[in-house]
């Protein structure tokens, strides 16, 4: 029944337009209206997001629920409005439209200040994020790129914390001037091709040089976002003073669009740049991975510290994606290695989406109660809480990748592919595991066992029914994920094997 | 008409008769109603002042009607080589009567409040916008000379008009003292090129030059046509006057300043370095590449210093012009078009940020420092929207119509292989990023220091309105304007 509904550009613009009807409700008299309003429209958001799952091919990696028509001749660049999305982009769009309604609902009783403009805000950035998702136009994609950054940056510093101000303009500054270089390679390539057709852009011939700059201006761009060592100082900065939304939308979703650049734009438009840059790449993430997860080991707030294990988790998608050179081989051609370093990359990023957006929410629901994020103030949460204590150690397991959760697939996949590019790549990848046990259990055992610490811990009650859902929905998702990911494989295997396919080829002109 | 028919070899062919009259119809037009006015306001007093202001905007409008009903389907060169009607002109001046009409509707209340609501304002407008005309529709040395020294009076009168205030009459005499050197200039830079071509001409100049590009003489004077022409837009190292005039002049003259005169400056760099000396491509390029980057840096780096909106905008004005010379310096047709294109959508927004010092202000309170802006989002959550929109559309920042005129003024950079300057510009943008980002720091995450809504004449509330629509909608659909441009260049 779906065939000839235009479901990406109603998952993109539904929330934009809502957002813009829960901005007309006015002011803080009527924060009730904007709240159920904004909810109607985030759960018809991730309802119409549903058929892009069950309607998906899986069958076929090229792109499917294509919308394509002109948008406009400016000079001599055309441009269109196309979106589609493979079995990469659509795993994701349902994650976003997913956590969109978790942070609905988290933030129903907490924002009590401007509660219609943080609502809209969320609601428009969902948008923008699906938007950046599915398009198929390089132009298209950029705008979504850059406005996405609008709603953030005011979330930050409408409802941050005290260093809100710093924290939003260095977030702003830093994924503003990577973007601007991947504009300019834009630009350059659509200056041969004449449009910013994605796929256009895909089949272009480029020079190993062109292709290296291409790569360094994307690199850019993206690292910053993902963000890799050393361009992540933004992202500490921002998780701390960001309220709990924020914090949840920045590491479920837009560290993804990082990676999500790589697959679709470094790697199919550069990759012989890729295969020549790999090592860097290799270095980059190994180093994430490791010196990040020392880093989270040292943290006193709970927030900085989920900000820096997010860094280090994110570590394991860049090393699933260019590990690629390392296992091939021309003689074999084998790809099925290749192919899963990509798919637990992809994994990764998903599981990654809801683990962290579950460790924001669980540090939200104790800073609501004791107004600190210090793990120095807590102790013994676990005696007066439960109930909570229940989720927030299932989703400290998870982070360490404890098998049986979604944190587990992602990471075992890629450090099977990384064993077989190098044995000493695995060796360190999976040195996390221990690290990010380490630090993670030594958080948990901090906040929520031993003794009561304080007064403020003892007058705590437990989670009510409002957290209790979405904790448990998001609890859900981690153990289905970690116990059956095949749905989630499925839909991405064909579209992996096909940008495998796409990658493996040079695209230097003879 | 024989005085100018002596040094015109070339119009002797040219002949001037009464059929070719109707081409200048909006100029004559334009003549004939600012007299009017003039006239008409001598028998207004106080309280009927309207009379002036309804019958400016009644010509303003009437001037769109009929320039775009006579819209130039081909370039006729008339009266002795010395007119010009082209497509290019006709838009810029379509433009030019939106942004005065734009101008008068927001400073009314301004100028009422401070007792300025006078007859001068809208005759020295009037004849401000005939000289912008004549100076778009140039085709001779000294028509452009005539253009610009009308326009640059009006505006020398208006910045004063502030008898009582010294600020303006400082500015003002800068402004008339700087603008007397740089008239100079240019005029000195034309009579050489006049010694070396013996034609005032732009078109046959343009093929005198052909011939003779390593004439020293010429260069010469071409570098005193382009220090005359950054002056006019403003262009760093020849941009000392823009900030002092913006600031002290009174906001509803420094929003006429800082509007419409931009087109109008963007034509005569065209007429000049394009249609007049197009063969020096070569050598004018280079000076302007440093022009630009030269304004970029400054405009940009030195805005963020600024504590005055006013002196902020002005800064940033010369890193715009820094953007529109980048679009004229590939001497290609996209890149004059992309330049139009920023001009037109930099009207737009400079209007827009002008607009909302105005209603802000009230009696007394000029409302020109940036920390009035605190707290915005309390006071007025639309209006805080309204500066969202111009600020990030200035930024350069997609889904707004500032960041397709960037990215159309890059594509012709890049198009000529000078992707180091592209990335120049960008890394210079993304430094202009942040003084932006402060004003929504003020407007959104600052607590106001008094918590009164916004008072102000409903007709400025409205026009702001659409202001900030428009250039939200051109986000969405540049090619509305794009269009229009690429068709007639």
């Amino acid at each position: 029944m779906f065939e000839s509904w235009p479901l990406l550009s109603l998952v993109i613009w539904t929330p934009i337009v809502g957002g813009m009807l829960v901005l007309a409700t006015g002011g803080d008299k009527n924060a009730t209206e904007a709240r159920v309003l904004a909810l109607v429209i985030a759960i018809i958001t991730f309802a119409l997001s549903i058929p892009l799952y069950t309607e998906f091919n899986t069958s076929s990696g090229s792109m499917q629920f294509i919308e394509h028509h002109e948008w406009m001749t400016l000079g001599n660049l055309r441009f269109y409005y196309h979106l589609g999305v493979d079995g990469i982009a659509m795993p994701l769009i349902l994650l976003t439209t997913f956590i969109n309604v978790i942070i609905v609902i988290a933030g129903w009783e907490v924002i009590k200040f401007k509660a219609a403009q943080y609502m809209a805000a969320f609601l428009i950035m969902s948008g923008l994020m699906v938007g950046v998702f599915s398009a198929l136009d390089g132009a298209l994609f950029y705008v979504f790129w850059e406005a996405m950054l609008i709603p953030m940056f005011l979330v930050i510093g409408i409802w941050g914390g005290p260093r809100r101000v710093y924290a939003t303009i260095k977030f702003f500054l830093y994924t503003f001037l990577g973007s601007v270089f991947m504009l300019v390679a834009f630009i350059y390539m659509a200056t041969k091709t004449g449009s910013f057709e994605i796929l256009e852009l895909h089949a272009l011939p480029l020079t190993k040089t062109e292709q290296i700059y291409i790569f360094i201006a994307f690199l850019l761009a993206f690292s910053v976002k993902i963000p890799m060592w050393p361009v992540h100082t933004w992202l500490p900065d921002a998780h701390v003073e960001a309220p709990t939304g924020g914090s949840v939308v920045l590491a479920a979703i837009m560290l993804k669009l990082g990676a999500y650049g790589f697959l679709r734009f470094s790697l199919p438009i550069a990759p012989d740049a890729a295969q020549e840059l790999a090592w860097l790449m290799i270095t980059l993430s190994l180093i994430a991975i490791v010196y990040i997860g020392f880093v989270a080991l040292v943290q006193q707030d709970m927030k900085k510290l989920i900000a820096y294990s997010s860094i280090s988790h994110m570590g394991f998608v860049t090393l699933g994606l260019f590990i690629v050179w390392h296992i091939y081989s021309p003689e074999t051609q084998d790809v099925t290695m290749i192919r899963t370093g990509i798919n637990g990359a992809v994994v990764q990023m998903i599981s990654h989406g809801f683990i962290s957006a579950a460790m924001f929410l669980v540090v939200g629901v104790m800073y609501e109660r004791i107004h600190s994020r210090m793990i120095s103030d807590c102790g013994g949460i676990a005696n007066t809480m439960p109930r909570f204590a229940g989720f927030a150690v299932l989703f400290a397991m998870a982070n360490a990748g404890l098998p049986g959760t979604s944190g587990f697939v992602g990471e075992f996949l890629v450090i099977l592919a990384a064993f077989k590019a190098n044995p000493w790549f695995a060796f360190l990848a999976a040195s996390t595991l221990i690290i990010g046990a380490a630090y993670t259990l030594w958080m948990v055992k901090r906040v929520f066992f031993g003794k009561v610490a304080n007064e403020k811990i003892q007058n705590l009650t437990d989670i009510n029914s409002r957290e209790f859902l979405f904790l448990s929905v998001l609890a859900v998702m981690v153990l289905f994920f970690g116990l059956y990911p095949a749905p989630l494989l499925e839909v991405m295997d064909e579209s992996v094997a096909n940008l495998v396919r796409h990658i493996l080829q040079s695209k230097i002109p003879q | 008409m024989d005085f100018i028919a002596a040094y015109l070899p070339s119009a002797m062919s040219n002949e001037m008769t009464i059929a070719q009259l109707p081409l200048a119809l909006p100029e004559i037009v334009m003549l004939c109603m600012a007299s009017i006015v003039l006239i008409v306001d001598l028998f207004l007093n106080d309280k009927t002042r309207g009379g002036t202001y309804i019958l400016s905007q009644f010509t303003l409008i009437a001037l769109i009607l009929i320039t775009i009903m006579t819209f130039a389907k081909q370039d006729t060169i008339a009266f002795h080589g010395t007119f010009i009607r082209d497509g290019m002109g006709d838009l810029l001046k379509i433009f030019i009567y939106i942004a005065t009409f734009t101008v008068f509707m927001y400073s009314k209340s301004y100028l009422k409040a401070r007792d300025m609501y006078k007859g001068e304002y809208y005759v020295l407008g009037l004849f401000g916008v005939l000289g912008m005309m004549i100076m778009v529709s140039a085709q001779n040395f000294l028509t452009i000379y005539l253009g610009l020294e009308l326009l640059s009076l009006c505006m020398y009168a208006m910045v004063a008009l502030q008898r009582d205030s010294i600020i303006a009459s400082e500015s003002a005499m800068k402004y008339f003292v700087l603008g007397a050197i740089a008239s100079g200039m240019l005029l000195y830079g034309m009579s050489m090129v006049y010694g070396v071509t013996g034609s005032l001409e732009l078109s046959t100049i343009s093929a005198e030059v052909a011939t003779k590009q390593q004439n020293i003489i010429l260069i010469f004077g071409l570098v005193f046509i382009v220090v005359g022409v950054a002056f006019k837009l403003g262009a760093v190292p020849f941009h000392m006057w823009l900030p002092d005039v913006y600031q002290g002049s009174p906001t509803s003259v420094a929003i006429y300043i800082g509007s419409a005169p931009k087109l109008a400056a963007f034509a005569m760099t065209i007429r000049l370095l394009v249609d007049g000396l197009g063969a020096l491509h070569v050598q004018w390029q280079d000076m302007l590449i440093i022009l630009a980057i030269a304004s970029m840096a400054i405009g940009n780096i030195v805005a963020i210093a600024q504590t005055n909106l006013k002196r902020m905008l002005a800064y940033s004005t010369i890193s715009h012009v820094g953007f529109i010379l980048l679009g004229i310096l590939t001497a290609t047709k996209e890149g004059y078009a992309a330049s139009m294109f920023y001009t037109i959508t930099y009207t737009l927004m400079a209007l827009g940020a002008f607009g909302m010092i105005m209603l802000m202000s009230r009696m007394g309170f000029e409302s020109d420092k940036l920390d009035d802006l605190r707290g915005l989002n309390h006071r007025s959550p639309w209006f805080a929207f309204m500066m969202l929109i111009f600020m990030f559309s200035m930024a350069g920042v997609p889904p707004f119509v500032g960041f397709w005129a960037k990215l159309q003024v890059l594509q012709s950079v890049i198009a000529i292989d000078m992707v180091w300057l592209a990335l120049t510009a960008v890394i210079f943008s993304v430094i202009g990023a942040y003084y932006y980002l402060r004003i929504f720091k003020l407007m959104y995450f600052d607590t106001p220091q008094e918590t009164s809504g916004i008072e102000a004449a409903s007709d400025i509330r409205l026009l702001l309105s659409i202001n900030g629509i428009v250039v939200l909608a051109l986000g969405l659909y540049p090619q509305l304007i794009m269009g229009l441009i690429t068709d007639v260049m």
